[in-house]
């Protein structure tokens, strides 16, 4: 009951920073412009003649996918930032589990990345991106839990990572790959061999494919944009969740107090 | 015998990518309610020693115990019973005073989580402002945090670790950084925290005078205890306590002040270096009309800097 009431407040705690941060506001309404409104624009104004399903909703869904696992993701890193400018000192020392920090953290992440993703649908909405309502609500109980697969990545990530200018460093070389190697904005069913590895060996990959194996269930596009079946995709992302957090929080509790 | 609330024993701390032993062997022990304070210079290993206190570094050896708690088996009910002002604010710059506060009570699981300062408990709402109110940050505590000074951050943290009521408040190098007033009125509250509550109060300081009214002082240098005991202890140990006089007949001066068992030295005035006699008891037969007399009591400064300066 204690430890809820910590992760609870740990939780709100990355919310209240979110609507008090101008610039994240404003990056949350952006990057949707950027991603579906030029880059699928402007795909989808090119490549739409030859391909057999809209290139903007297959955009969208990606990016829907992609803000999800990014945003709860970065969130997490934010704790290596508590850390540089020490307020982490005032999580360590209070007597809750460091396992309860992260659950915290991921948790207030993942509603961080609703709102984030919520900037995302309506601007979908507003250019008039064609989608089917019904199969777009179908999605919404998927959402928590790519949120916490990118946040689980993100804790393993975050684990290993010990100041604010690394983690400025080396988490866009993680996590941009991902975006391309993960198809969300590019088709990604043929590839050459190694690149059709190193995508499928990326976490990203499965949490876009689960989305998009949802939305476009029962529809004659399927095949051509989707890789796996639901089932697949849903087991790959629950067994990195779970390979993520137990190893990101072993390594996290270990480096934490074994300097 | 007064309980002791704190006991180390052969600590012995290697950092990971360190040649070198961090702590070599540190043992002592704080009393139930005393004012305990850890000297030393810069690296001597201070922080070191607090960060294992507060269960936030682990030791290579040694037994570390608070309350009769093991630091290491239960950390959890450690960290319940102990309050840390860190040397840089912990303070989350994105909240206010009192949304910090807020933050740390529910960690601590004191009162449930609510999302407004008005939503919280009542009970809660008024200690905050009582303990606002006499601390001088009352009007301030809706306040955002970057809008604070280091005086009034450094009083908010003192508010916030007093919160859960706490055994012992870690105090590392509290007030570096503040201007005196503030250092003063820092310490005029901490004394009577200690008074009211019976509060356990852990220094690490650079200022020796903040040093002077502990009860217990260990000095450490090199990741070794180099002297403990109280500061009266410690300086009678390490620093004779002296005497200047002068008189417009030296002459006359000095040769009364050879027939006493003490040490004479300068050319006028006079540095009489007491060897355990009383000033009174030399001033009383001196007859020649002095027109200097000024008593020197060592200062923990001086005691610190001999210290220091024989195991360096």
């Amino acid at each position: 009951m204690k430890n809820i009431n910590a992760i609870t407040a740990i939780a709100f705690r990355d919310i209240t920073k979110l609507f008090r941060d101008k610039t994240r506001i404003l990056a949350n309404f952006v990057f949707p412009v950027i991603f579906i409104g030029v880059l699928g624009g402007s795909l989808q104004a090119n490549l739409q003649e030859s391909l057999p399903y809209n290139f903007l909703t297959f955009v969208f869904t990606g990016v829907v996918a992609q803000t999800l696992f990014q945003s709860t993701a970065s969130g997490i890193i934010s704790l290596v930032e508590d850390r540089q400018n020490d307020f982490a000192q005032e999580l360590f020392v209070s007597p809750i589990p460091r396992q309860s920090i992260l659950i915290g953290k991921i948790f207030g992440e993942t509603i961080v990345s609703f709102i984030q993703v919520s900037a995302v649908i309506l601007f979908g909405v507003l250019i008039g991106v064609p989608l089917v309502f019904p199969s777009l609500m179908k999605l919404f109980p998927f959402f928590p839990i790519i949120a916490f697969m990118g946040g689980s990545f993100g804790v393993l990530v975050m684990s290993t990572l010990t100041n604010q200018k690394t983690a400025s460093q080396i988490f866009p070389f993680l996590i941009f790959p991902q975006f391309f190697l993960a198809g969300v904005f590019n088709p990604i069913k043929i590839l050459p061999a190694p690149i059709l590895l190193a995508s499928r060996v990326m976490p990203m990959t499965y949490a876009v494919d689960l989305l998009r194996s949802v939305y476009y269930a029962g529809s004659p596009e399927r095949d051509f944009v989707v890789l796996f079946d639901t089932r697949t995709d849903l087991i790959m992302v629950l067994v990195l969740f779970v390979i993520f957090l137990t190893l990101g929080t072993y390594l996290f509790v270990k480096n934490e107090k074994d300097r | 015998m007064p309980k002791r609330i704190i006991e180390v024993n052969n600590l012995i701390k290697k950092y990971k990518k360190a040649k070198e032993l961090a702590l070599d062997g540190v043992s002592f022990y704080v009393e139930k309610g005393a004012f305990f304070a850890l000297l030393g210079p810069n690296g001597a290993g201070k922080t070191t020693i607090v960060s294992i206190l507060n269960t936030t570094l682990s030791k290579t050896s040694g037994k570390v115990t608070i309350d009769g708690l093991d630091i290491e088996k239960d950390s959890l009910d450690v960290r319940k019973n102990i309050g840390v002002i860190f040397q840089s604010p912990s303070l989350d710059k994105n909240l206010t005073a009192e949304e910090n506060i807020r933050f740390h009570v529910n960690l601590y699981g004191l009162y449930p989580y609510r999302f407004t300062f008005s939503m919280m408990s009542s009970k809660y709402q008024r200690k905050v402002i009582k303990m606002a109110k006499i601390l001088g940050i009352k009007r301030e505590i809706h306040n955002p945090i970057k809008t604070f000074s280091g005086g009034m951050k450094r009083k908010l943290e003192i508010l916030r670790s007093l919160m859960h009521e706490p055994k012992v408040l870690f105090l590392d190098e509290p007030t570096t950084g503040l201007d005196p007033i503030s250092r003063k009125n820092l310490w005029d509250y901490l004394i009577d925290l200690r008074k009211k509550k019976n509060v356990t109060i852990f220094l690490t300081t650079h200022y020796l005078e903040e040093a002077e009214d502990a009860d217990y002082t260990c000095v450490i240098n090199k990741g070794k205890v180099v002297a403990k005991g109280s500061p009266r202890e410690i300086k009678a140990q390490l620093v004779e306590r002296c005497m200047l006089v002068d008189a417009k007949d030296r002459k006359i001066l000095f040769k009364e002040l050879k027939k006493f068992k003490v040490k004479v030295s300068g050319k006028g005035p006079f540095r009489v270096t007491l060897n355990g006699i009383e000033p009174q008891e030399i001033i009383q037969k001196i007859k020649t009309p002095l027109n200097l007399l000024e008593i020197h009591n060592p200062t923990l400064e001086q005691a610190y800097v001999e210290i220091i300066g024989k195991n360096s």
